[in-house]
């Protein structure tokens, strides 16, 4: 059983370093990352005003996280899967002697890697509230390890999306879309919808979802284990999706 | 080397292979003939370990292909149809990967590889990204993937389709140089092929075996119950699969 489980991980290393890889061997890699960079840099600086709160932390930095994640995270998922079905590399991947988690695993490790350098690059913004004032980097350091967290789940969303469909532009819209119904699952706009009818275990089971409101605490510098625990089984469950779709979608 | 016992697949209720049984033993070249959408692929598919048969078995090597897929996978050499490999890497990296892949390492990495690149001629080509390779070139790659390993077993699904002719040529002498050692499945459209490189064709049809045929020693082949002269298996091809599509 447990030489069945090791199995079916086989090849994750091999995957992981080609996907990785795979960004970088096109200018995608370096589009995405300066563009996100801009992006961010615009949201934190004229949106979330950063200078003129006069506070010394990365509050608004962060708080703007999930919308980016919502339309760039998609970006990098989309690719994942579609992309192989519609070569026809995904016959040859899987006539590898490789097992079907390692290679699920292997593709959304290194496209969380990339997502985690493109983060990693955003260090600019930390030097500066560093320089102008005295922040407390545990909470930033905290931030961004959720940030990165949360990064995770909006792919392991957009790579078991990928898996469902040949076409790379519907990867990516329905990894908007799901992306965005889990981003403002505690909002009005959906518990309002919701109140009308449904019983309050499930209006509480929806918003709890909301990556919005767990992500306001990680920004403000609180990483709770429970929100942790969210977020790791969130991801975990796609991804066992995204296996279940790869290997039911290979017969047609 | 490759047993196949009643091997079904079905899709949504239709029967794409319908009850195929072969064997293929160690020297053999086993050619699929058949016209397109017969089954043959899919029947090579599920060899390699890509679809899971709906009922029937195959096994490699004396393993059951769905009983433990990571054991047969390495020892079938497979190239898919239209040898997929991915179009931004170099011919060089994509086959790093399958190496890394197939776990090789150290000197028996070097040498399988410099040993597959020899043999398909791809050289020249290593350091050039696969999208810009010609389509000649590009199925030397997927032979090269293939082959990489040394597996006991190879499938080829259409490795001559799209070549022409001097790299036909050149291909079939690879197949026939390897066989000796290993057990060969080749699909292919080309009777000629049949002719050069097999010891054995089996005619699919409609997701069955309508008939198996072997060369006979005085040249020609016999098929099923009936007989071709050199250069005309293509009549009993035609007799027998346009029998079954009519039928």
């Amino acid at each position: 059983m447990i030489g069945a489980f090791r199995h079916a991980f086989v090849g994750t290393r091999a995957v992981f370093a080609r996907e990785f890889r795979a960004y970088f061997a096109t200018p995608v890699a370096y589009v995405f990352i300066v563009v996100f960079l801009a992006v961010s840099g615009l949201f934190t600086f004229y949106l979330g005003n950063l200078f003129d709160r006069g506070q010394a932390d990365l509050r608004p930095f962060f708080s703007f996280h999930p919308w980016l994640y919502l339309v760039f995270i998609p970006a990098i998922s989309m690719r994942l899967w579609a992309e192989e079905r519609r070569s026809g590399t995904l016959e040859l991947l899987m006539t590898l002697p490789v097992g079907l988690f390692g290679v699920v695993l292997g593709k959304f490790l290194a496209a969380w890697a990339f997502a985690g350098v493109a983060l990693a690059l955003t260090f600019p913004t930390w030097l500066t509230v560093a320089y102008l004032g005295d922040p407390d980097h545990g909470a930033i350091l905290a931030g961004y390890l959720g940030s990165f967290l949360m990064a995770g789940n909006y792919l392991a969303v957009g790579a078991c999306l990928s898996a469902a469909t040949k076409n790379q532009v519907v990867a990516f819209i329905a990894a908007v879309a799901v992306g965005f119904v889990f981003t403002v699952a505690g909002a009005p706009l959906v518990l309002d919808a919701l109140s009308a009818w449904a019983p309050r275990v499930l209006i509480d089971a929806v918003a709890s979802f909301s990556f919005l409101v767990r992500f306001q605490a990680i920004a403000a510098g609180v990483l709770d284990a429970r929100d942790v625990v969210f977020f790791v089984s969130f991801a975990a469950a796609w991804l066992f999706a995204n296996a279940v779709l790869v290997e039911m979608k290979k017969s047609g | 080397m490759i047993e196949i016992e009643a091997l079904v697949k079905r899709f949504n209720g239709f029967a794409a292979v319908d009850g195929v049984s072969l064997t293929v033993g160690q020297g053999a070249v086993l050619g699929f003939l058949g016209p397109n959408g017969a089954g043959k692929s899919t029947t090579m598919k599920m060899i390699a370990g890509f679809l899971a048969p709906t009922s029937g078995t195959a096994r490699v090597c004396g393993i059951d292909v769905t009983a433990d897929p990571l054991e047969t996978k390495r020892r079938i050499g497979y190239l898919p149809e239209g040898a997929p490999a991915y179009p931004d890497m170099t011919a060089g990296d994509f086959l790093d990967f399958v190496a890394d892949v197939r776990g090789l390492k150290g000197a028996e990495r070097r040498k399988r590889l410099a040993d597959a690149i020899e043999r398909v001629e791809i050289g020249p080509v290593l350091e050039q990204s696969i999208e810009t390779l010609s389509k000649g070139f590009k199925r030397r790659v997927g032979l090269a993937q293939a082959i990489l390993h040394d597996p006991p077993v190879l499938i080829l699904d259409e490795p001559t389709d799209g070549l022409d002719p001097n790299q036909k040529h050149h291909v079939r002498q690879l197949i026939r140089a390897m066989a000796p050692a290993k057990a060969i499945v080749i699909s292919t459209h080309i009777l000629e092929e049949v002719e050069a490189i097999c010891t054995r064709a089996a005619i699919i049809a409609r997701g069955r075996v309508v008939a198996d045929g072997e060369p006979l020693a005085g040249g020609g082949w016999r098929i099923g119950t009936l007989r071709a002269e050199p250069g005309r298996l293509e009549g009993v091809f035609r007799a027998l699969t346009a029998e079954t599509q009519a039928a």
